[in-house]
């Protein structure tokens, strides 16, 4: 039997992929919205519905970014109320580790666990940089190596949490009198991060503990990522890439007691169909085209720039000016925290060679469809790269808020499912059996 | 005659310790997103205000501020603002009001949950922040140290102190949470093709708090919420209390055991409102009560009592045990001080509240002081509530 693919998606709000000026873009907060989405991935049997997280509006130039799509809800919120409007996709929440607590987050956790029967997943993200910190109580900041030290303290102590109720822990038995088992709940977690002690008062969620996704891409990312997760939501995605990244990831497992079919790999693509392969990359370059607007290049090389090009024409050649590589103009996103000279650099290389404008690089260097052609090509696509070793699957980022997916749902799933790579139905009813994950590893096991 | 506010508090298999051994009782569902479903369906059959689900980052317990290690009543919890979301998409109208502590959470966080959970209900959203003094619930954080209080600590000026500190951070908490809501104005999305611009930057705002226990700099990434200012509402006891709810709240939960005593306490309430400075609706009123309702006279009295003899209930608010036409006259009796309706704690679940949808009510309509049906869309107007201006926005 070929392998599995595994399908999630991811709910296309606050993302510089969207394509908002499109007639068809619906609202990004509206409930509708989610429902929508989710209901689709649900009839397309997508194993999970992804929501991102960033807890601070992004600025340029010291002002708020008005350029790309704001505005989000709390994931867990709306997750939950998703839980009342599906009954078998998974349901997974990003929530960092630096800006909340253990205790909160596990129950929380666990509460969607239980309200969804056995559907919760949690994206352990670390944050980028200082500036999120502003919003809350704790205000400062962990250096770049506490962070993981911290989110894999975290996540520790989270299991222990899970684990301090047994399955036979809620006994509800009128007749002997007894709601709990004595001791149920109690646990005591003195660490670096943590030193916390008591009582858990939610029990074991169906899961156990929910997935566990993670989403860095440094050394130590990959290998808190082989440690511990359960998925990894990638930036992997081309063949080649995917391929060095996959062979990477899963050759550190074996050292963590753990088979390479224990950690999925599911890149984040997009995509864009049509009714044949020439068609479909015409469209792709209008989208591309809407995805970077001319405002929108001219903000894109200002964040490596450091400094204001608002004089300069979209439309022409790349800034003369040389980078100013002080404190940097772009607050709380995720680009180029490298090297912004060598970036620079490598931009004037690759516009020079080949005649393209400012806005004709931002286009080359950000959106990018992974997938693009018939639903055909597309779906042959998707299954070459899992039978390749590129991929587990993929997490679709659409470009169109809520309809993105409606057209992969109705036309590429199904010729998938012909293949007999992809499920037909759902199997179980938790997300751990979506992804034919074993029962979770308890924390004793992770410790 | 005006109509009455009435809600229903929903915590566990209800307010009696020994609720859960009863025939009717669901105890081994309370962590199932049915159980919740059906309980606040049926407060929405009886064209309730809202129901209040209580919460605590910590266990139950049968003593004030330390935990009880008991086995033998219901212990544990889900997170209320994710059941309350949980049972958003299944209802239309009653409103909705989740517990929160504000001694351990991070006001962001349960900012942008409150406005989420306005947004998946339409407009339902209520909000109950409450702090939390028991030194083992910081024990789960270990940010701070509490000292552990037994009820002996009480009325000491030690103590006070201590309660009066969360309460100073809990009002930080609302102002920060209250201030978010309003940090994106209602026309900030303006979606302008021709400049590019998703955002005008100068409808959003940054609310630049800084307080004693921490700052918060804004602004939120979630938009103004469908009601722009979701329902807050609190539960208060005393008078450093009733400042807390004059401050930040709109509806307060008070829990006379007399007419004459509700009287006095609405007396308080406007005092501390004049004493804060509070500007705009004055607090809606609602008293509590926890509540066994059977239709035979007597029943629900001998249910009591064989509850009782099980586990004997423990109430800050007052216990009524009766007849739903007997309820009927004491909550017309009471609000004749002034209370603008009642937040009903039914003592058995489902028992109390069905009786309470199928019995209270229809006598209330039978008597002019129900409504028949919901009329309002959103939870504010039920309480006589606009939605309310964007502090923030220049006057036009
Ligand atoms: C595909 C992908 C998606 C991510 N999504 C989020 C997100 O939604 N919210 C967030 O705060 N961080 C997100 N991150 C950031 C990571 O959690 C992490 O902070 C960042 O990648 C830095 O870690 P690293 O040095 O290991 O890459 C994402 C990262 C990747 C690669």
């Amino acid at each position: 039997m070929p392998r599995q693919i595994h399908l999630a998606a991811h709910f296309p709000g606050v993302n510089n992929t969207t394509v908002w000026s499109d007639p068809r873009s619906g609202s990004q907060i509206d409930f509708a919205s989610f429902v929508h989405l989710a209901r689709t991935a649900e009839r397309a049997k997508f194993d999970f519905f992804f929501l991102a997280e960033g807890l601070r509006l992004r600025e340029l130039k010291g002002r708020i970014h008005d350029l790309d799509v704001a505005g989000r809800p709390e994931s867990l919120t709306v997750l939950s109320a998703l839980a009342a409007v599906t009954t078998r996709l998974g349901l997974a929440a990003t929530v960092n580790s630096t800006f909340n607590e253990p205790y909160e987050v596990a129950r929380r956790l666990a509460s969607l666990d239980h309200l969804s029967g056995g559907r919760a997943a949690w994206n352990v993200v670390t944050s980028y940089d200082a500036f999120t910190g502003e919003n809350f109580r704790r205000g400062g900041f962990l250096d770049e190596a506490d962070r993981y030290t911290r989110a894999a303290e975290f996540l520790q102590t989270a299991r222990e949490l899970w684990d301090s109720w047994t399955d036979r822990d809620l006994l509800a038995d009128p007749a002997a009198g007894q709601f709990v088992r004595e001791g149920a709940g109690e646990f005591a977690h003195h660490g670096r991060h943590f030193d916390i002690h008591g009582r858990f008062a939610t029990p074991r969620g169906p899961q156990g503990h929910p997935v566990i996704i993670q989403a860095g891409d440094s050394e130590e990312g990959r290998e808190f990522a082989a440690r511990d997760a359960d998925v990894i939501f990638s930036r992997h995605s081309t063949l080649e890439d995917g391929r060095a990244f996959y062979k990477d990831v899963k050759s550190r497992l074996a050292k963590y007691g753990r088979r390479s079919e224990d950690l999925k790999i599911l890149p984040a693509v997009t995509y864009v169909l049509g009714d044949t392969d020439a068609d479909a990359a015409e469209r792709a370059a209008e989208i591309r085209r809407a995805q970077v607007s001319p405002q929108t290049a001219i903000a894109f090389l200002e964040a490596v720039w450091g400094r204001d090009l608002s004089g300069y024409d979209p439309d022409g050649p790349l800034p003369d000016v040389e980078p100013d590589l002080g404190e940097g103009v772009s607050k709380g996103r995720a680009q180029f925290r490298g090297d912004r000279a060598a970036t620079v650099r490598q931009w004037r290389a690759l516009a020079g060679e080949r005649g393209l404008s400012i806005r004709d690089l931002a286009i080359e260097t950000t959106a990018r469809q992974t997938f693009v052609g018939t639903a055909r090509t597309v779906a042959d696509r998707i299954d070459e790269f899992v039978q390749t070793d590129a991929a587990d699957g993929f997490i679709f980022v659409p470009h169109l808020t809520p309809g993105g997916l409606d057209d992969l749902a109705e036309h590429v799933v199904p010729l998938l499912q012909e293949k007999g790579v992809f499920r037909a139905d759902y199997t179980g009813p938790t997300l751990r059996d979506h992804l034919g994950l074993g029962p979770a590893r308890t924390a004793e096991e992770t410790s | 005659m005006t109509h009455l506010h009435l809600a229903v508090a929903l915590d566990g298999t209800g307010w009696h310790p020994a609720s859960w051994r009863e025939p009717g009782a669901r105890p081994g569902d309370v962590f199932t997103a049915g159980y919740w479903t059906g309980l606040v369906r049926e407060a929405e059959r009886a064209a309730l205000d809202l129901v209040t689900l209580e919460d605590a980052l910590g266990p139950q317990s049968s003593v004030p501020l330390a935990f009880d290690h008991r086995t033998d009543q219901v212990r544990g919890r889900l997170d209320a603002v994710l059941i309350a979301a949980r049972v958003a998409p299944e209802t239309t109208h009653v409103g909705i009001v989740p517990t929160t502590s504000t001694t351990h959470t991070e006001p962001f966080h349960v900012g942008i949950g409150i406005a989420s959970l306005d947004f998946v209900s339409r407009g339902r959203a209520g909000w109950r922040p409450q702090i939390s003094a028991r030194a083992a619930e910081a024990a789960h954080f270990g940010r701070r140290v509490l000292p552990e209080l037994t009820p002996a600590d009480f009325g000491a000026p030690e103590t006070e102190a201590l309660v009066a500190g969360l309460l100073t951070e809990a009002g930080d908490h609302v102002e920060v949470v209250r201030r978010l809501w309003d940090s994106w104005e209602d026309d900030a999305e303006i979606r302008d093709a021709a400049t590019g611009r998703f955002l005008d930057r100068d409808k959003l705002h940054y609310i630049d708090f800084a307080g004693e226990q921490f700052s918060v700099r804004g602004p939120s990434i979630t938009p103004r919420p469908p009601q722009g200012q979701p329902l807050v509402t609190a539960l208060a006891h005393s008078a450093p209390i009733y400042r807390f709810a004059a401050r930040g709240a709109d509806v307060v939960f008070v829990t006379p055991h007399s007419r004459d005593e509700a009287a006095s306490i609405i007396g308080e309430i406007r005092a501390a409102e004049a004493e804060t400075g509070r500007t705009g609706a004055p607090l809606a009123v609602l008293g509590d009560l926890v509540v066994f309702l059977d239709d035979e006279p007597g029943a629900a009295a001998a249910r009591l009592a064989r509850l009782d003899r099980v586990d004997p209930l423990a109430s800050d608010a007052e216990v009524f045990a009766g007849t739903p036409a007997e309820l009927a006259d004491l909550l017309l009796d009471r609000s004749a001080a002034g209370l603008a309706g009642f937040r009903l704690r039914p003592g058995v679940l489902p028992h109390d509240l069905t009786a309470i949808a199928d019995g209270l009510v229809p006598e209330l309509r039978r008597r002019g002081a129900f409504r028949d049906a919901y009329a309002e869309d959103t939870l504010r107007a039920r309480f006589g509530l606009p939605r309310p201006a964007n502090r923030y926005a220049a006057a036009p």
